[in-house]
């Protein structure tokens, strides 16, 4: 299948290119940008005119709900949202159940999605063997499975020792851990941040202290064992600054933000409102504010969608007793533009990309996030101008839950392409 | 955002909380309670204002004061109550919360007076009437979580109105587990709504929730500075498995710091009433000195309590 997609403003942040130009795909790769190469003949060809060519969107955090959670979403419904997104890459966190935390699971997992020829998914393996903060896990065989790191999703390590014995395998091997960071103990039955609103609405608390007291932990386990680390969800201004020093400092450090905490606060809870119930909770304004601030000068490196499919059972409920998490792969696209509109320079595209592809594709290590000659053809089109107001109807994630619900947002995907092959087209 | 517990003429549709309710509001209640005070009086006691109502007494949490307190109410109304005990464990064998909303609505529900140990409970509750078009229905929040406890909170305004008239020249000092009280947050509402001038907030920082001062509170640690020429002294109660949460060291410790004594009572004006929501722990928060001393108004709170509660009940029936 060759492809030729003309006429678009084609927007590459990796390469600092936002031109109009033509783009050939052939083989699954992509084989010119600008002029085609000698003898193309394309079997199909877009015409982009008034759409931006981006490269596929890359999503740090998607919980697909597989193995386990079938009741809440499926392989075939979170991957189908995904490319209606435009995202073509995701890493998904290990807690389903069972724990992505033996090879054979994570290859069953990576064969069913193989098998969908949709979004690449990209498994993060258990740090320690059922999440449990005990014992370490076989990285060496997860990395040969299919896993591009390792995580504790929402599991905070009790005893420091695993954790620094995990980050020193770790290292040995070169593999990245991913945390959240989160004290065990602070706030461990909190279920919003801790501050005027969680008083009035006598909600308990999640104290800022719980990110920050883990993020000095980390850090110092960073200096002593040389591990990398991306650090998942910051939430909190005196997080950022410690993440911005840290990074100045000269630790080996990434960071992302979830979509959410980059334009909702406490405030939005409301009446008690389920679909805005997060973890990490959703933060202060001031908070809110440092996280854009992070991701402007560089601090955050790139922006989640932290999609975690609830189904209405577990949201249907009262604040406290409601699964935390909503839908997010098919926001992502629009929140991320929504940031750089307010924020960015110019239209702000170029920037609202680079935190969506390159450089969660480059932390993750992955192949995609550029549009360069020998790139895998994974392209998200989208019409910028494009209007569309988010209704739990229209969405192809099972879960239909977000804070989001009834916001009119930018941005539309038009055309999804995995691997050179056209997966997903919006009229 | 929609007040959701005001209907589109700005009448109360349900009683969810005492914060962002008008003060007309908060005084309609009050004067309608003040009819309804000599009712339990009379050998007949009983007014046919909801008679032909049904009011279900949902209560999944225990309780045995307010849920009582709630039953003669409507009793005295004429309505017919129903009451349901919904332990949080036959919850959890099955059916939602809402399904049991949604089932008993079906029984023609005309009121539903709600108690339920997480905050929100009674605000997913009138959302989930609304949606499904039985807007109808009233709910009642007779204590959700460490949120509010409105009728508690109108009661203790009533007390307070009865025994020094105006609001505009009080202290009043709120003493105790301020962190877990739902009571207490709901006095702090209705102090600033009616214009209470000072109000304070006393007890140790564990106990104190973060950002208090934003609700308007004077914040003290220490009991006899915050008692110092008070008008009022509302008590709340402490509850024992406080002490397991490393919140407190021990009972006797928290009373020698912040229990209200004969001597600690006097640093406020002469005339000052001691509350308390009930049940009292008494040599825990309260001396049993103080708790039947002349200045204690607890019981007649109990009294009022019930007229309270009546004129909740009949206002929302009639809107």
């Amino acid at each position: 299948m060759k492809l030729h997609i003309k006429n678009g403003r084609l927007i590459d942040p990796a390469n600092g290119i936002d031109a109009s130009r033509d783009l050939y795909l052939a083989d699954g790769k992509i084989a010119a940008v600008g002029a085609a190469p000698a003898g193309f003949q394309a079997d199909r060809t877009i015409d982009a005119q008034g759409l931006v060519v981006a490269p596929g969107l890359v999503d740090l955090s998607a919980r697909l709900r597989e193995p386990g959670y079938e009741y809440k979403a499926t392989l075939e419904s979170e991957l189908q949202a995904a490319i209606q997104g435009g995202v073509t890459s995701l890493v998904c966190p290990p807690d389903t159940d069972p724990v992505l935390d033996e090879p054979g699971l994570v290859e069953m997992l990576r064969h069913r999605a193989r098998s969908m020829n949709q979004a690449h998914v990209y498994p993060l393996g258990a740090l320690t063997v059922g999440l449990k903060g005990q014992s370490l896990t076989e990285m060496a065989e997860l990395t040969d499975a299919g896993c591009v790191g390792f995580s504790q999703a929402d599991e905070p390590i009790l005893d420091t020792t695993v954790l620094m014995r995990a980050m020193q395998y770790a290292q040995t091997f070169g593999y990245t851990v991913w945390l959240r960071a989160q004290d065990a103990h602070l706030g461990r039955n909190g279920i919003a941040h801790s501050g005027p609103i969680a008083s009035r609405l006598g909600l308990s608390g999640v104290p800022v202290m719980a990110e920050t007291i883990a993020l000095y932990t980390i850090f110092e386990l960073m200096r002593s064992t040389g591990a990398r680390v991306h650090l998942c969800r910051i939430s909190s201004a005196a997080g950022v600054a410690l993440v911005r020093a840290a990074k100045k400092e000269g630790l080996r450090l990434s960071c992302d933000v979830s979509a959410h905490h980059v334009h909702l606060t406490d405030a939005d809870i409301g009446f008690f409102d389920s679909n805005a119930r997060m973890t990490p909770p959703l933060r202060s304004q001031r908070d809110r504010d440092a996280l854009r601030q992070g991701l402007m000068d560089g601090t955050v490196d790139a922006i989640c969608s932290d999609h975690t499919p609830v189904d209405d059972d577990e949201k249907l409920l009262p604040f406290g007793e409601a699964s935390p998490g909503a839908t997010g792969l098919e926001l992502l696209l629009s929140l991320a533009l929504k940031w750089a509109e307010e924020d960015g320079k110019g239209d702000g595209l170029s920037q609202a990309i680079a935190k969506i592809s390159p450089a969660p594709a480059q932390l993750a290590g992955l192949a995609g996030g550029r549009l360069e000659e020998g790139a895998p053809a994974d392209l998200c089109i989208f019409d910028p101008e494009a209007r569309w107001t988010v209704k739990a109807a229209a969405l192809a994630s099972q879960g239909k839950h977000t804070p989001f619900l009834g916001y009119e947002l930018r941005g539309q995907v038009r055309h999804t392409i995995v691997a050179g092959q056209v997966v997903f087209s919006r009229p | 955002m929609h007040n959701p517990q005001l209907n589109k003429n700005g009448e109360l549709q349900h009683l969810l909380t005492i914060e962002g309710l008008p003060k007309a509001i908060v005084n309609q209640i009050l004067d309608t309670a003040s009819s309804f005070v000599g009712i339990s009086d009379r050998e007949v006691k009983k007014v046919p204002l909801m008679r032909g109502k049904s009011v279900f007494n949902l209560f999944f949490e225990n309780s045995t004061r307010t849920r009582t307190t709630f039953e003669i109410a409507s009793k005295r109304l004429s309505a017919d109550v129903i009451n349901l005990n919904i332990s949080a464990s036959s919850a959890s064998k099955g059916e939602s919360l809402l399904d049991t909303i949604d089932n008993l609505a079906a029984m023609h529900a005309d009121m539903f007076v709600v108690r339920h140990a997480q905050s929100g409970a009674p605000y997913l509750i009138a959302k989930h009437l609304t949606d499904t078009g039985r807007s109808h229905v009233h709910v009642v929040n007779a204590g959700d979580g460490r949120h509010a406890h409105p009728t508690q909170g109108l009661l203790d305004m009533y007390t307070i109105r009865h025994y020094k008239k105006d609001f505009s020249n009080l202290t009043v000092a709120i003493v105790g587990d301020i962190l877990h009280s739902r009571v207490a947050r709901s006095d702090i509402h209705a102090l600033t709504t009616l214009g209470v001038p000072e109000v304070r907030a006393i007890g140790p920082r564990t106990l104190l929730p973060s950002g208090l001062e934003q609700l308007g509170v004077r914040v003290f640690t220490d009991m006899r500075e915050g008692l110092k020429d008070v008008d009022v002294i509302i008590m709340l109660r402490l509850q024992n498995e406080r002490m397991s949460g490393a919140l407190l060291p021990s009972a006797q410790e928290y009373f020698k710091s912040y229990g209200l004594t004969t001597e600690r009572l006097a640093m406020a004006k002469p005339d000052a009433i001691v509350m308390h929501p009930g049940p009292m722990n008494r040599g825990v928060e309260i001396e049993s000195a103080v708790a039947d001393g002349a200045q204690a108004v607890i019981l007649p709170q109990v009294t009022f309590g019930i007229a309270v509660r009546m004129a909740v009940m009949s206002i929302l029936a009639g809107n």
